[in-house]
């Protein structure tokens, strides 16, 4: 019985969105919250049939017979209201003819996800939403699950789709893939959606670790989609993919059953995914055929640089070299950060200490980080000071028990001193 | 935040003896430069290059053949920055290459 319940959370998983994607795709957009319920309650009966008779010889067969009867006399019902209730008075807009086959096979729910992926990508959502909308319509996440991921509640998770679904009908976004000449600058904004997926699991401030592998998974199954698709499959498609192969081989390494956030320095290398790593490099290598260098090339490479962890020279020239590329033309604080640490790592500490007490970014506790490894050895007290700033504006707890670290670590070697 | 332009002039030098690696290490010190700017969120463009080649035009209609025949230094190229004030604008170009080949920046406000 819990087996049942295990397995039917995981083809929920599994299956919610290509449903969502595939009847959508064939009845329309506006028609999205009847496709969700639709296959809601193909799942809810999914849950009361296999808990008294058990689970079906095809589970997934079941799923998609099941909410094809559904959808068919969903609208087949809504035709004879739409034709003979309101024939006159209701704006026709796109008429759910429903004489088609509600298609369920492979290739067809790849093709609706990936038209479902441009849609909710459309530049008319607003970018949080169309987050909340990925996670929920491509990835089949829960409302709370979002929630979590976004720390925030179901009600203001709630509503922010609601707005999206309402801006979906109001702007009349059809579920297509824009022309072709269109769709490298269309592409950028369902890329950066991944990446931000990709992100919010993989530096995530919700300590549900499941969830977060979840979400960078679910990223990089997307990614997929969109490289076997040819005319999605561009250079920088394969250079977001390389990049999430080289930070997702990290993974084991970065967490243990009692240590919930390795530092990359305190790594067991024999942890990284190699295959991850392989699969990487062969992303990478696709990568490179264009003429456009995108930030993803460039974050790429030095994700990749990151997987070999000796400390040469030519490591870390490359990385500057990349870093300051990458400021050109996508400035953050946190990239402006990271180069700074290259910059020590290349020049040595005086150079990169006179840039970084320029940049003040007197809210980022990670500035505060490298500022106080930056003065170690060179000014104790101030290295103290700066890691004092960073542990009061520390987020997670486990970030203030690194930085209570470095600071016990200070004190030993002061105590050393004296003696 | 107001914008300024940083004009950079250096010594007519012909760069064509100069070996790779001269050229790269002097790339490498702009670009780093450069980086230094823009890792203070002060870049605001990166400014196209200039070619080397040029004319003159003088009055009278008089041309001459490249913009530095008789002057000192020629203008390399240009970058625009955010800054307070034009203190601190030229506060930005400190540590320019120009300045190290004996060139100059010129800093110069930018109205909209």
């Amino acid at each position: 019985m819990e087996e049942d319940q295990e397995s039917l959370k995981y083809l929920f998983q599994q299956e919610f969105s290509k449903m969502v994607a595939v009847i959508s795709g064939l009845y329309g957009l506006q028609h999205i919250e009847i496709a969700e319920d639709i296959v809601s309650e193909t799942f809810l009966l999914a849950a009361e049939n296999w808990g008294l008779k058990g689970l079906p010889p095809n589970p997934t067969a079941w799923l998609y017979v099941v909410a094809k009867q559904k959808t068919l006399y969903y609208f087949r019902r809504n035709k004879i209201f739409q034709n003979k209730i309101l024939p006159e008075i209701a704006p026709k807009t796109e008429d759910p003819e429903g004489s088609e086959e509600l298609n369920f096979s492979e290739e067809n729910i790849k093709d609706s996800q990936l038209r479902m992926l441009f849609a909710i990508c459309n530049p008319a959502i607003a970018s949080e939403a169309q987050i909340g909308l990925a996670l929920r319509i491509l990835c089949g996440f829960g409302i709370d699950e979002i929630a979590e991921a976004f720390l925030t509640n179901k009600e203001t998770v709630n509503k922010r789709l609601f707005r999206a679904k309402e801006k979906l009908r109001a702007e009349k976004i059809k579920m297509e893939l824009p022309p072709e000449k269109e769709i490298p600058a269309r592409l950028d904004n369902v890329l950066h959606i991944i990446y931000l997926l990709f992100t919010e699991g993989y530096y995530s401030k919700t300590q549900d670790r499941i969830l977060r592998k979840d979400l960078c998974l679910e990223a990089l199954r997307l990614g997929v989609t969109l490289a076997e698709y040819e005319k999605t499959n561009l250079p920088k498609t394969n250079a977001l993919l390389a990049l999430m192969c080289f930070h997702a081989s990290r993974f084991h390494a970065r967490q243990t059953d009692t240590d919930p956030m390795i530092l990359y320095e305190e790594q067991d290398e024999s942890l990284w995914d190699q295959d991850l790593i392989r699969q990487g490099i062969h992303f990478l290598d696709l990568s490179v055929q264009g003429k456009e260098i995108s930030s993803y090339h460039l974050e790429a490479r030095i994700a990749y640089w990151h997987c070999n962890k000796q400390d040469t020279p030519e490591k870390w020239e490359e990385i500057l070299d990349l870093y300051n590329r990458l400021l050109l033309i996508n400035y953050s604080p946190s990239v402006a950060l990271n180069r700074i640490f290259a910059l020590y790592k290349v020049r040595g500490r005086g150079i990169a200490l006179a840039e970084a007490e320029v940049l003040r970014l007197e809210n980022n506790h990670f500035y505060y980080l490298l500022l106080g490894e930056l003065y170690k050895e060179v000014d104790e007290e101030r290295s103290r000071s700066n890691l004092k700033a960073a542990y009061s504006l520390a987020k997670t707890q486990t970030e203030r028990q690194g930085i209570q670290e470095k600071l016990f670590l200070l004190d030993e070697a002061r105590d050393k001193k004296g003696k | 935040m107001k914008e300024f332009m940083l004009l950079f002039r250096q010594p007519s030098y012909d760069y064509s003896n100069a070996s790779p690696k001269e050229m790269e290490a002097l790339g490498k010190k702009w670009k780093e430069w450069v980086s230094g700017i823009a890792a203070q969120g002060k870049l605001a463009s990166h400014g196209p290059r200039l070619a080397l080649e040029g004319k003159v035009l003088k009055a009278g209609g008089v041309v001459t053949d490249g913009p530095f025949v008789e002057i000192r230094e020629r203008l390399g190229s240009f970058i625009i920055v955010k800054a307070e004030s034009l203190e601190e604008a030229t506060t930005l170009a400190h540590g320019c290459p120009a300045v190290d080949a004996n060139g100059s920046v010129e800093i110069r406000p930018i109205y909209e």
